[in-house]
């Protein structure tokens, strides 16, 4: 029987400071084992369990894209015992994945579709995998028009800014960055990510909106996507709740008669409007 | 029921017919340790007090314990080592588990068995036997006819035994059963002593508090209402009194949460799962400092709706089989019963 619990071992290849104030941090692991890395096939959306061997393990989203098979990248903000241990860790540390997990983003539905990712703050990771995989170029010409809409407070806390930088040079997407506040030599938005996607959105029609950030931001996008003439079917959010087995044994992450790791973590407005209470924004 | 799925054990006969399963499994029985009677590993058929009544611990204990080692590691500078243990060798007889415990193991089944398995609960049970003693004088505080068991049932035994005086009727309850009942301890069934059966079972149910029983059943349809009472300030008054000392999880034949950790020493360690409880107010805090639920309010009520509404919305059993251990150890009568009776009379709003 196949033991879901025990991790395989990965090792540190770079550690990337992603923002100003120094709590999120992107590692770069490689497998171990080339076993491991062929068995590991996964779609952007999913996540996995990282280990630090004698702290613990936490649930993280995959910020790479399976279309860059040696590696996988975790962004990391140092918050609790695991991430704050993490944080510690530096290339050719080992560490321990367990995964993938989770259902991910419906990469077959999206094809022919356009597509609204809206983002903020750290929750940004698993868009950055999906933006990835769409721009690769054996893929870019399944789906239609992309508009990335990503937030955070300020200019110094927007992660993947080589990518950001990359993504603002392409013409087949359109990319809106905003910060909460005015800042010096900012040149983007200013305003919350609600406020912005009611001004940039394109039609709903034929487009899916896929959003995934702090709680409080997915509360106040559903209205604006919904007032936009969004259908339910057509909004998906990536949720978070706190996990541990990953697997839909150890109950925590139950959100009415779903589980978030094992049903979720992506799920569409409609299949969330059907769920008890707790799932509501 | 064919005549081949039901025999006659002499009780002269027990005590053999346990030794002989001593020789090769391990086997949990109820067993007096100070003030408590516990589901716990005998050595020999004397540990074994059959009492009335249940144990404090259920059998989900057995095999699903409060604490579980998942594997051990060797943590080096820039080396890991990965030790995931190999299942046991010998299987496991549960004997003397009451239908409702019983019961409760087919719901775990549910959960820990699926398309995912977890090796560690799904390894074991697979070698398990489970060889229930059905309970011929109901304890007062019982009241699993209400959700759906019986006194008497076979249900989730594979083997249950009835108390018919010098003798018990042995029914099996799964096909792993039926071949445990070609043993030779077992004798052929007579008319005399099926009829006597009946009229135990019978008088089991009878004996049951009636007003226990009214005051608990599970209407028709209870996990459409509650869905509708998420929102209800019900849930308030329910849960004024509760402490979230969690002990209704812990002593819970079905409650199955629990969390993974480490322990560990300077180069060596291990992964363990303990058992949690969504009593508890870190259960879902989140590391970011949000809680989705905050209080024993949204706690409570999580309990309640998992075990009344989600489960069985999932196509599992009710997450509730009556064996009443909540209810009498609760330090504040926090009684799953008149939650049920307050919810299935609370009109929706």
């Amino acid at each position: 029987m196949e033991n879901p619990y025990v991790p395989f071992l990965m090792r540190i290849e770079n550690v990337i400071l992603e923002t100003e104030d120094r709590k999120i941090k992107t590692f770069v692991l490689a497998f171990v084992s080339e076993e491991d890395r062929k068995r590991f096939a996964y779609v952007p959306g999913q996540f996995a369990e990282v280990s630090v061997f004698g702290k613990g393990e936490a649930p993280f989203g995959m910020a790479s894209t399976p279309t860059i098979p040696d590696h996988l990248e975790f962004s990391v903000s140092t918050i609790g015992v695991v991430t704050g241990a993490l944080h510690n860790l530096k290339k050719g540390d080992i560490v321990g994945v367990r995964g993938p997990l989770g259902n991910g983003y419906p990469l077959d539905a999206f094809k022919e579709k356009n597509l609204l990712l809206i983002g903020g703050g750290f929750g940004f990771s698993t868009l950055r995998s999906l933006t990835n995989y769409i721009l690769h170029d054996q893929n870019r010409q399944a789906f239609k028009n992309l508009t990335i809409i990503y937030g955070a407070r300020k200019p110094g806390l927007l992660l993947y800014k080589a990518d950001l930088a990359a993504w603002g040079k392409r013409h087949d997407l359109n990319l809106h960055l905003t910060v909460d506040q005015e800042a010096d030599g900012w040149k983007g938005h200013v305003g919350l990510v609600p406020n912005i996607t009611r001004a940039v959105a394109p039609s709903p029609k034929n487009t899916f909106a896929v959003v995934c950030g702090p709680p409080v931001m997915m509360k106040f996008t559903l209205p604006v996507l919904k007032d936009l003439g969004f259908n339910d079917e057509d909004i998906l959010f990536s949720l978070e709740m706190r996990m541990k087995c990953g697997i839909g044994k150890c109950g925590r992450c139950n959100v009415g008669s779903k589980y978030v790791c094992s049903d979720g973590p992506v799920f569409s407005q409609s299949e969330l409007s059907k769920l008890t209470g707790e799932a509501h924004f | 029921m064919s005549k081949g799925d039901t025999k006659l054990l002499k009780k002269e006969r027990l005590e053999g017919f346990i030794e002989s399963l001593l020789n090769d499994h391990v086997v949990f029985g109820p067993v007096k340790k100070n003030d408590l009677r516990l589901l716990d590993r005998i050595e020999s058929v004397n540990d074994i007090s059959l009492d009335r009544g249940n144990t404090m611990n259920s059998a989900k204990n057995a095999l699903f314990p409060q604490t579980e080692r998942l594997f051990a590691y060797c943590h080096g500078e820039k080396v890991v080592e990965i030790d995931a243990p190999s299942a046991e060798g010998r299987g496991l007889v549960l004997f003397g588990v009451r239908p409702c415990d019983a019961r409760g193991l087919l719901l775990l089944d549910k959960v820990f068995g699926g398309s995912l398995k977890d090796p560690y609960y799904c390894d074991k049970r697979e070698k398990t036997v489970v060889i229930g003693v059905a309970c011929d004088k109901p304890d007062p505080k019982c009241f699993c006819l209400a959700m759906g068991g019986g006194p008497c049932s076979a249900e989730g035994s594979d083997l249950l035994l009835l108390d018919l005086g010098d003798q018990y009727l042995v029914k099996a309850g799964s096909p792993k059963g039926k071949t445990l009942l070609k043993n030779k301890a077992f004798q052929k069934i007579d008319k005399e002593a099926l009829a006597r059966a009946d009229l135990v079972e019978k008088e089991a149910e009878k004996s049951m508090n009636q007003a226990v029983l009214a005051q608990a059943a599970i209407g028709e349809g209870l996990e459409k209402h509650l869905e509708t009472l998420f929102d209800d300030p019900i849930w308030d008054d329910i849960t004024e009194s509760c402490l979230g000392c969690g002990i209704c999880t812990y002593l819970c034949p079905t409650c199955h949460c629990f969390d993974i950790l480490d322990e560990t020493g300077q180069s060596t360690g291990e992964r363990i799962r303990i058992w949690d409880s969504c009593q508890f107010p870190l259960f879902t805090h989140q590391a970011s400092g949000v809680n989705p639920r905050p209080s024993s309010k949204e706690r409570f009520r999580q309990r309640i709706m998992h075990k009344l509404c989600y489960l069985p919305q999932n196509g599992n059993l009710s997450g509730c089989v009556g064996c009443g251990r909540c209810v009498t150890e609760c330090p504040v009568n926090l009684d799953i019963r008149e939650v049920i009776q307050k919810i299935s009379a609370r009109e929706a709003k």
